[in-house]
């Protein structure tokens, strides 16, 4: 399932390192952090995704304490 | 200024005051206890150090412990922690202060290019009222709306899904799609799309497609993602970012150590290696160039263009050499009476009715368009078709018809040949030839052709002065038609006869043909050329709102029949490449020039974070000259 959620991201290097960081967890089959549009968009297993959408989430966070997402 | 950035400035300003109620007096000398030797000055100066970089501090330790060491906020900590050890306070705090100015107004800046580009995209509707099969209306979520649903559009409303009116006449604002701002009228039986505004009348649509699947949809997701691809110009810069940033921060530590190490003043060259940290922030660099391609993709869709790419802008500022298709794309694709000769002593209205009598209500183009100039002429006539009898086809030349109990032939040379009708020459070679003769009496000309678009020369001189040497056209027509046209347009060359497959070849052999480092753009309207439309460098398809294939196939789509919008396309991406370099030349030379000053001893700290801070303000400010020429853009559109 991919899904697409209006996100708050502050610069252009921390998107694309939340990006990385997302990308990399399992059962997510590509993310994207869209800097320009501040979009982000979450492509992952279908009967996972809500838990996979909080732990991608938690993960940017982590990373970039300032990121958040609309649901 | 959102709610986050308006927190934000009330910080920095609060912090900025305190700021200057320490360092005025500590510069006079008025209370020597909070100057630099005395003893409250760490105490003092990290009040507004803290109230504006703690957020700093705190993503600098972050990044620490996700081993992502190497960003600004971390290189901003070591400066100032490095400037307080040296007993420079003020400057660590002054560093710090200007830091988040310039964060403050980078966020700012991407902020108001980014709305003032959505604002170009608002065309999202927000509900869509369905009809029930009862009459009843009920309002939904555009998203809820099925093919095949009736859905009521009142007038000031924006059409949620692409459809086809099936009641109600109106004019439709669709300037949001295609940045032309006279409204198109519709009425029963014609397509509409998402994100047109309704005028006056009330519209019964019947949904086409789904709104994920709509126009509206499809453009934003394109123009969303458009700034995903990556020009080569962004590459370069991220790829410099990521080895200038580390070597510049090992050249601070070498520079902190060995000339120390000889020296034993450590305070002097510690202090400049914080000063080099200060300066390899590559934020500057990493903003400025998708800035501008951002800018430069916001002014296109602006007049009406959607580029997919940020790398299609780099390549249309290159283009050496236009391909275009003839037929639709640099003439009308209708054909028109262009001219009425009748022979002498015959009026045109009635050469006119009896070619249309004797074509009959054929389908066929050239009836179509006698039949159409007849109507112009000699507003509701009607032909009265029981005047004609015997109707006889002659293939590859004409037809011959009882019309009115004489023989009317309406046909070619070859037919008035083997009817032993002299006729005069005729001059305009992109014209098919229609002769009239009644009873082996020669009664006039018609000539038909396809008009050349209104405009379409001054296209052409444009796309020259945007810097293409090279104008071709393929056409699938005759040679004397399509060089005729090509003439009348004064192209470089015509390519005549083709099949839609030869068109491929034409174009990969322009392609090998190109000079170094010139680039090719296939100019067509996406019907029947999609092959060649992603073989050529950028694949430009126009008029083809709507039209899923084209706007898949082509890399830049023009979104109403407009040719001017071409040479508008490639000025903006020229000023958009123009100003990206200027940006990486500027914020290079700058930090440079400011690096090899520090090592001297001849900068401060101060000159540091302009080189850093200020230097990024600059490019943001010249990226954002491509969204301020959105309102001169129009000048683009004529």
């Amino acid at each position: 399932m991919k899904k697409k959620f209006k996100c708050d991201i502050d610069c252009a290097n921390c998107a694309a390192k939340v990006e990385e960081a997302i990308r990399r967890l399992d059962g997510v089959q590509d993310a994207k952090v869209n800097f320009m549009m501040q979009k982000f968009t979450l492509e992952a297993d279908d009967d996972r995704f809500e838990s996979i959408l909080q732990q991608a989430i938690a993960a940017g966070k982590k990373i970039e304490p300032d990121f958040s997402v609309e649901l | 200024m959102d709610q986050k950035q308006a927190r934000q400035l009330r910080k920095i300003l609060i912090a900025a005051a305190v700021f200057l109620l320490l360092i005025v007096p500590d510069t006079l000398q008025t209370f020597p206890f909070a100057g630099k030797t005395g003893r409250f000055a760490p105490a003092l100066y990290l009040i507004p150090y803290l109230l504006c970089g703690l957020p700093v501090i705190r993503k600098a330790l972050l990044g620490i412990r996700n081993r992502q060491v190497f960003d600004e906020s971390f290189l901003m900590m070591l400066a100032t922690f490095g400037a307080v050890v040296t007993g420079e306070y003020s400057e660590a705090v002054a560093v710090m202060l200007f830091y988040q100015v310039g964060e403050w107004f980078q966020d700012y800046a991407v902020g108001r290019s980014r709305r003032s580009i959505s604002g170009l995209l608002e065309l999202v509707p927000e509900s869509a009222s369905i009809e029930r099969a009862d009459g009843s209306v009920e309002l939904a979520d555009p998203d809820d709306v099925a093919v095949g649903d009736v859905l009521v559009i009142k007038p000031g409303e924006r059409v949620p899904v692409d459809g086809v009116v099936l009641t109600g006449e109106s004019m439709l604002n669709t300037a949001a799609l295609t940045g032309e701002s006279v409204p198109r009228h519709v009425r029963e039986g014609e397509q509409i799309l998402s994100g047109c505004i309704n005028g006056e009348g009330l519209l019964r649509i019947r949904a086409e497609k789904a709104f994920e699947d709509s126009t509206v949809s499809r453009i934003l997701e394109l123009v969303e993602t458009a700034s995903e691809k990556k020009s080569k110009t962004e590459t370069f810069i991220t790829r410099f970012a990521r080895v200038y940033t580390p070597a510049v921060v090992l050249a601070a530590v070498l520079l902190a150590l060995i000339p120390s190490l000889v020296t034993g003043d450590w305070g002097t060259w510690v202090y400049r290696a914080c000063e080099f940290l200060v300066i390899s922030c590559p934020c500057a660099l990493v903003i400025s160039v998708p800035l501008a391609f951002f800018g430069g993709i916001g002014a296109a869709s602006a007049a009406g263009v959607l580029v997919k790419g940020s790398n299609y802008l780099e390549l249309l500022a290159r283009l050496d050499t236009v391909v275009s298709d003839k037929t639709g794309t640099l003439t009308e694709g209708s054909f028109r009476v262009s001219e009425v000769c009748p022979a002498e002593g015959i009026s045109r209205t009635e050469l006119l009715r009896k070619a249309a009598l004797a074509e009959g209500l054929s389908t066929h183009p050239i009836a179509v368009s006698i039949r159409e100039r007849l109507n112009e002429e000699l507003p509701d006539t009607a032909l009265n078709m029981k005047l004609v009898t015997d109707v006889d086809d002659i293939p590859g030349q004409g037809l011959a018809a009882t019309v009115e109990g004489r023989m009317v032939c309406v046909g070619n040379d070859r037919l008035m040949q083997a009817q032993g009708v002299e006729c005069p020459a005729v001059t305009d070679e992109a014209a098919t030839v229609c002769r009239v003769a009644e009873n082996g009496v020669y009664l006039g000309t018609i000539l038909i052709r396809d008009r050349v678009k209104p405009g379409a020369r001054q296209v052409l001189a444009e796309l020259r002065e945007a810097g293409v040497r090279r104008i071709v056209m393929l056409t699938g027509d005759s040679r004397s038609v399509g060089e005729a046209v090509g003439r009348e347009l004064g192209v470089d060359e015509v390519c005549a006869q083709l099949l839609p497959q030869d068109k491929v070849a034409r174009v990969e052999a322009l392609l090998a043909g190109l000079a170094e480092g010139g680039r090719l753009a296939f100019l067509g309207d996406g019907i029947n050329d999609a092959p060649v439309l992603t073989r050529a460098d950028v694949g430009v398809a126009m008029g083809s709102m709507g039209s899923d294939a084209a706007i898949e196939a082509a890399d830049v789509v023009i979104m109403d029949d407009d040719l001017k919008k071409l040479p508008a396309v490639i000025r903006i991406a020229r000023r958009t490449v123009r100003i990206a370099r200027q940006n990486i030349a500027f914020a290079l030379t700058v930090k440079l020039a400011i690096l090899a000053l520090s090592a001297l001893g001849l900068a401060g700290m101060w000159t540091a974070v302009f080189a850093d801070v200020g230097v990024a303000v600059l490019c943001i400010l010249n990226s954002m000259r491509l969204l301020r020429r959105r309102n001169g853009a129009k000048a683009d559109r004529i």
